[in-house]
């Protein structure tokens, strides 16, 4: 029933389903929205200490300035427990206070500036607690947020005993900032009949429903939820946009006025959770050629305050130590540790990015320590690359049926011409200077599906109206990713018109209900197949209405370039919009529902074995930098990349996904630092202060090209997600800035950078900060 | 003196303004006021970009006397605009009209992906597109955009559709109506705003000539002095702080000049941003160039001023440490009186300096470095050139030599961790003149003074080098904050003198193991 691809709109370069407004500023954001009238503004007291009791709340003085219509606070709340998926966080704080910035109270105001300066008139008490601040302390005393976890295969301590040759190292990985451009909003407005209206910013409409529910005390048919586009998310507005939600709800319902809550930026990085940092330890094993025998790896990651979502993170993580290696005597065990900080969180890899660090910081430093090129040995150490004959289970057991990392390897060692460079790098680096290169090429191989099995579901709503237009609801939400625009070409396709007959309507819980968040880079995957369900459902009837018409077989009916087509006893040659208006009159159901429930995919919780992927998207990148061993400054000089996003749905719309997320990744490893006080104050809560990467940064030699292979599921049209794999591409970066410290030092050992590589850290890892001496500088 | 309205040009009329608080930002009003939500507020600090508009001013020296600049909005101020247009993402395109060429091209090439970020793209190239006939480079772009953050795409798009822009068919904006609108208001009063009560009274004046400047400092001397406010506008927004009366001296001709006198000394006016300071120094100093590149995006250097950085004097502004080397001096005044200070002796304490209340920085200068004799290719032209420049004529064998760093964890428009300036010259081999000046390094921009005393008289030779490096230890104690530890400072402060070292070396090459090594990272290519 399907148009031929030839006239298709899948696989075409389109341009974004908002690009005009973008551009032109007419794109409306939530902060855009015209305001009910009435509407109330409101600020955020936060917390100055990182842990202690809260004592006295004196509000009096807020209460009375001018403008301020309400206050709340913790014991204003009555279900003031809530949590992604343990209630163990405050909305406000009632008595612990567990993280400086955590929010104390909230003031709704006329205005924003009469809110923002009604909060500093609050007088607070507090009594101090001491503050476990570090992973490291965290790890020592044994604070968690949740129980320990090991995954583990084989004899790992023996094959690590009778391994020829044997290596150990810790990694310390910063954590991450998510800085969307637009920062936290949330307007609610009080409808009849007790129910209320939230515009919020989101990935997770239907959680923001329950959670808003649940601290009102009411049933989620009374809470609606509606986004219809973000200013950039990453995981940031996944658990992160609730508290927000609630806060912004609980005032709409306690005043009985429209309610806008929008966090200033530095409330923002302050008050919401980041990506985990984490420190890991771990010992390898290996033979004379870098075969992996036997490794043992702790991650032990910092959760802050509350579990949010550090269990599935964490999971993640463990299940992605082996990247695209096999590893057959293993084991990893896993720390969420508890401190006293703001509670990190979903960001873009979700913990894939830290357990794949450490697999690759061990690989280059087997082959440094053999003297072997490494990618040699990475590819000494792939999965098999056909399933079946050894060398292709996981750790958590599943089979790895679609290696292309093998492939992908042997394609780019020869369009990056990587041999080549590396001994010109090599050559540079005997010439002495202060200046040294490092190149490195590294794999991704990325699981994809939610790792909890229930959330792979997806909703859609195709409404067909009789003018022939389409309008689409589904339960994924726009950040930028470009998931409307490939949900657009989708439907587009099944009805064969052109872009502009097919509309998205904003996602909301009202159209589309119990959905799961947009993340895990499952959006389109999910929501796809959900639409195309759904189209396919009013298609079929469309059918047996134009076969009706022409005495045809319904299957034998053609509908592509805006026309339906059939040979009966007659021949049909109708538009699309004709048809669907003799349908209408003929009393057809011309809209409908479709839902989509990813097959295959299995994972026990305890055990952590199963199936919990319905593929593996992968992808290679090579990257050459130089570092200035004077200051530690470095350089990205040239990224090549080839990555697999299967048949690609939208080609420009996928490596618009692979080269943001290499930037991303690149920050992440490079500039973008988490500074926090002694007092758990953090210290970086600006732009001014906190560097994400600016266009300098970003190489001029910067080739992406997608690896052409269908994948081998039945994804939606056999396109993969693109999401989060690229972000790992930029564990080529960290690989090379240490193959350039090493090779300033020669024998250093172990080459001690920690992530991210700011010039500190590179000067540091160079040999600590006594090293000045001018004889050494600019001889070989 | 009668309160006055804040006039400005704004969706092709003149807009007069009277109800807004003194303290309203630009972004402020366009979005709170107008409901013109095109410019986003993404940090509200001038860090991000998402609110980037482009001012228009009278200027004989642009094309069509109309000057084109991008700003951020948040941290300007309204009443900064009397006398000004002011554009936003809304006057690229009217709603039924085909888009500008760089919304087209940022259309063509996937330029946006959240959009957030996007209308401050489009302005900042916009006016990138206005300043410039010829494509720009792929640096140039950069540059640019160094003020603009985008999340999303990795900019690589941007940069794509930046050289686009230019190949698509020309739309430049009419300059000559502007002009004729700008010139209708040129001869408005001196601005004396004052807001109306009910949004929290408060004053800005913006005198037009100087002697009124310092009647109204003299006759308000805790009035705040206002020029770029890339530093009073954080104030307002993150600080809270209340403003009841700003001074802006954006109007006094002086303040706005930037001069050469007969011996080649810069004189460069307290409210001259850093945009033409820069190019002002670049053109007589050029090792400067990097510095200048990095100090700031576009912009902040079109807001922030060079009289700004040195009079709030925070340890780690980046100009003083190069006007430190220069010897750069500053002419103070208050009422009618005036005085000259070094700027080493300007600072007494962290952001504490010798000015008074009631008086102000008027102008900055710096003298002319003695010219370089010591490349015999160099001497006929160079010599030719200073004499007709009416500039001394050194001995030969002098040789000259200028280089300041900037060492931050990101290239661009970050705050410095060290920054540091020297400035040496030699003669026969040995240093007649040293200086070595660092931000980040002390409480104050500081003169490394026992390290010159090493250097001055020696010969510059490794064994000289260690000796000023250990001197530096010695007399610099830096502190540790979340841009660097002190131990990185100290060590850093060492390496930058190292490198200057080499590059001295270098250029007199005497270094066969360093000849044409790169030294500095935008030095260096991707293998082939």
């Amino acid at each position: 029933m399907n148009a031929p691809v030839t006239a298709s709109v899948i696989g075409v370069a389109s341009a974004h389903e908002s690009a005009e407004l973008h551009v032109s500023g007419r794109a409306t954001y939530i902060d855009d929205l015209p305001e009910p009238h009435g509407t109330l503004q409101v600020a955020l007291g936060l917390s100055s200490i990182a842990h202690g009791h809260l004592r006295v709340l004196d509000l009096s003085a807020v209460r009375a300035a001018p403008g301020v219509v309400a206050v709340l606070t913790g014991a204003d709340i009555a279900h003031n427990r809530s949590g992604a998926i343990i209630a163990d966080e405050p909305i406000l704080v009632d008595d612990l206070i567990q993280f400086h910035g955590q929010p104390l109270f909230a003031v709704a105001a006329l205005t924003r500036a009469q809110a923002r300066a009604a909060v500093r008139l609050a007088r607070v008490e507090v009594e101090t607690l001491p503050a476990i601040l570090s992973v490291a302390e965290a790890r020592a005393a044994q604070h968690f947020v949740l129980p320990p976890v090991t995954l583990a295969r084989g004899a790992a301590e023996a094959a690590l005993q009778s391994a020829p040759h044997r290596l150990s190292g810790q990694l310390a990985q910063g954590g991450q900032e998510h800085f969307y451009l637009e920062g936290q909003v949330c307007l609610a407005q009080p409808r009849e009949q007790d129910t209320l209206h939230l515009w919020c910013s989101t990935q997770h409409p239907t959680e923001m429903q329950h959670l808003v529910g649940h601290v009102l005390g009411w049933s989620a048919h009374q809470v609606s939820v509606e986004c219809r586009r973000m200013g950039g998310a990453f995981g940031g507005k996944e658990s992160q946009s609730a508290q927000w939600a609630c806060i912004a709800a609980l005032l709409a319902v306690r005043t009985g006025r429209p309610v806008k809550l929008r966090l200033d930026r530095d409330d923002d990085m302050r008050a919401t959770g980041k990506r985990h940092p984490f420190l890991s330890q771990w010992q390898v094993g290996f033979d004379d050629h870098g075969q992996i025998l036997g490794l043992q790896v702790e991650l032990a990651s910092d959760c802050g305050f509350s579990a949010d979502l550090s269990g599935p993170v964490n999971d993640r993580a463990l299940c992605h130590v082996d990247n695209a290696y096999f590893l057959d005597a293993v084991q990893i065990r896993s720390l969420r540790c508890k401190t006293h900080t703001v509670s990190h969180t979903a960001f873009r890899g979700f913990g894939g990015p830290q357990g794949m660090l450490v697999i690759e910081t061990v690989l280059d430093d087997i082959a440094r320590h053999l003297q072997l090129d490494p990618f040699d040995v990475r590819c000494r150490n792939f999965y098999a690359e056909t399933a079946g004959a050894g060398r292709d289970t996981t750790p958590y057991g599943m089979t790895v049926e679609d290696n292309l990392a093998p492939a992908l390897f042997a394609q780019l060692v020869q369009d990056a011409n990587y041999r080549a460079r590396r001994a010109a790098v090599a050559a540079f680096n005997q010439g002495g200077g202060p200046l040294r290169k490092g190149i490195a090429l590294t794999p991704v191989k990325f699981g994809i599906s939610f790792n909890a099995t229930h959330y792979n579901q997806a909703g859609a709503l195709v409404h067909v109206y009789a003018d022939g237009t389409v309008l689409v609801s589904h339960g994924g939400t726009e950040m930028g990713q470009g998931l409307y625009t490939k949900i657009r070409q989708v439907v587009a396709h099944e009805f064969g018109l052109p872009l502009d007959k097919v509309r998205l309507s904003a996602t909301d819980t009202t159209r589309v209900p119990n959905t799961s968040a947009t993340a895990a880079s499952s959006g389109t995957d999910l929501n796809g197949k959900a639409a195309q369900a759904a189209a396919r459902k009013i298609l079929q009837r469309l059918a047996q209405v134009a076969a009706g018409l022409c005495g045809a077989d319904p299957a034998a009916v053609r509908f592509e370039g805006g026309r339906v087509r059939a040979q009966g006893t007659q021949t049909l040659d109708s538009g699309f919009a004709e048809l669907t208006a003799q349908a209408y009159r003929a009393r057809v159901q011309l809209w409908d529902s479709g839902f989509y429930a990813t097959p295959k995919i299995h994972f026990d919780p305890v055990t952590k074995t199963g199936r919990p992927f319905f593929y593996f998207a992968y992808g290679a990148a090579c990257t050459e930098v130089a570092i200035d061993t004077l200051t530690g400054e470095t350089r990205v000089l040239r990224v090549d990349i080839l990555h697999d996003a299967g048949r690609s749905l939208n080609p420009a719309i996928d490596i618009g996904q692979i080269e943001g997320g290499f930037v991303q990744g690149m920050g992440w490893l490079t500039s973008e630092q988490l500074c926090w006080r002694a007092d758990g104050a953090l210290a970086t809560h600006a732009p001014s202060t906190y560097k994400i990467p600016t266009a300098t940064d970003v190489p001029q030699a910067f080739h992406v090209q997608l690896y052409a292979h269908d994948n081998r599921e039945d994804t939606i049209h056999r396109s993969k997600a693109v999401g989060e794999p690229p972000f790992m591409l930029a564990l080529s970066v960290f690989s090379a800035i240490r193959a350039a410290v090493a090779a300033a030092v020669p024998g250093l050992q172990p080459i001690a950078l920690d992530a991210p590589a700011t010039p500190e850290a590179v000067v540091r890892a160079l040999g600590g900060l006594e090293r000045t001496d001018p004889d050494a500088v600019g001889r070989p | 003196m009668s309160a006055t309205p804040i006039r400005f040009v704004f969706r092709g009329a003149l807009h007069q303004v009277s109800d807004v608080a003194s303290t309203t930002t630009v972004l402020e009003w366009l979005r709170l006021q107008v409901r013109a939500m095109g410019t986003k507020e993404g940090c509200n600090e001038g860090d991000c970009g998402a609110c980037t508009v482009v001012i228009g001013e009278l200027d004989v020296d642009a094309p069509g006397g109309v000057s084109l600049r991008a700003i951020n909005a948040c941290i300007h101020l309204l009443a900064m605009l009397d006398g000004k247009a002011l554009f936003t993402v809304e006057d690229l395109a009217a709603a039924d009209a085909p888009l500008h060429p760089v919304q087209q091209a940022m259309v063509d090439c996937h330029g946006a992906q959240c959009g957030f970020c996007t209308p401050g793209f489009v302005m900042s190239l916009y006016s990138l597109y206005e300043n410039r006939q010829q494509p720009p480079d792929h640096g140039e772009i950069c540059h640019a955009l160094a003020g603009n953050l985008c999340r999303c795409t990795g900019y690589k798009p941007i940069i794509a559709a930046a050289l686009l822009a230019w190949q698509q068919p020309s739309q430049r904006l009419d300059r000559s109506g502007v002009h004729a609108q700008l010139q209708a208001i040129a001869q408005r009063p001196d601005l004396d705003y004052q807001a109306p009560a009910n949004v929290g009274a408060g004053r800005v004046q913006a005198p037009a000539t100087l002697a009124g400047l310092a009647q109204a400092l003299d006759a308000a001397p805790k009035a705040c002095i206002l020029a770029g406010a890339t530093d009073i506008g954080l104030w307002i927004n993150k600080q809270g702080r209340h403003l009841p009366h700003l001074i802006h001296l954006d109007r006094v001709p002086e303040l706005q000049a930037i001069t050469q006198s007969a011996d080649g000394a810069l004189q460069i006016g307290a409210a001259v941003t850093h945009t033409r300071a820069w190019a002002a120094l670049v053109a007589q100093v050029p090792a400067l160039a990097d510095l200048a590149r990095r100090f700031a995006a576009p912009t902040v250097c079109n807001a922030g001023t060079l009289g700004g950085n040195v009079a709030n004097g925070s340890p780690i502004g980046d100009a003083m440490p190069a006007l430190l080397a220069l010897d750069a001096t500053l002419l103070l005044q208050q009422g009618a009186g005036t005085r000259e200070v070094a700027l080493a002796d300007f600072y007494l304490g962290y952001q504490r300096s010798v000015l008074q209340p009631g008086e102000f920085l008027r102008s900055i200068h710096v003298p002319a470095l003695p010219t370089s004799m010591s490349m015999p290719t160099s001497i006929p032209s160079a010599a030719g050139a200073a004499q007709s420049a009416g500039l001394p004529v050194q001995a030969a064998g002098l040789h000259v030599q200028v280089a300041s760093y900037k060492v931050s964890k990101r290239a661009d428009q970050d705050i410095t961790a060290v920054c540091a300036a020297f400035r040496i010259e030699l003669q026969e081999g040995r240093i007649v003149q040293a200086r070595v000046a660092f931000g980040g390094m002390a409480a104050t921009p500081v003169r490394a003074r026992q390290c010159e005393a090493v250097l001055g008289g020696a010969a510059f030779t490794a064994d000289t080098l260690r000796a000023a490096q250990q001197a530096l230890h010695a007399e610099l104690t830096p502190m540790s904050d979340l841009r660097a530890s002190a131990a990185y400072r100290q060590q850093v402060a060492a390496n930058l003198l190292a490198r200057f070292w080499l590059e001295v070396q270098q250029t007199l090459g005497g270094a066969p193991d360093n000849d044409g090594r790169a030294v500095r990272l935008d030095q260096v290519e991707a293998s082939a």
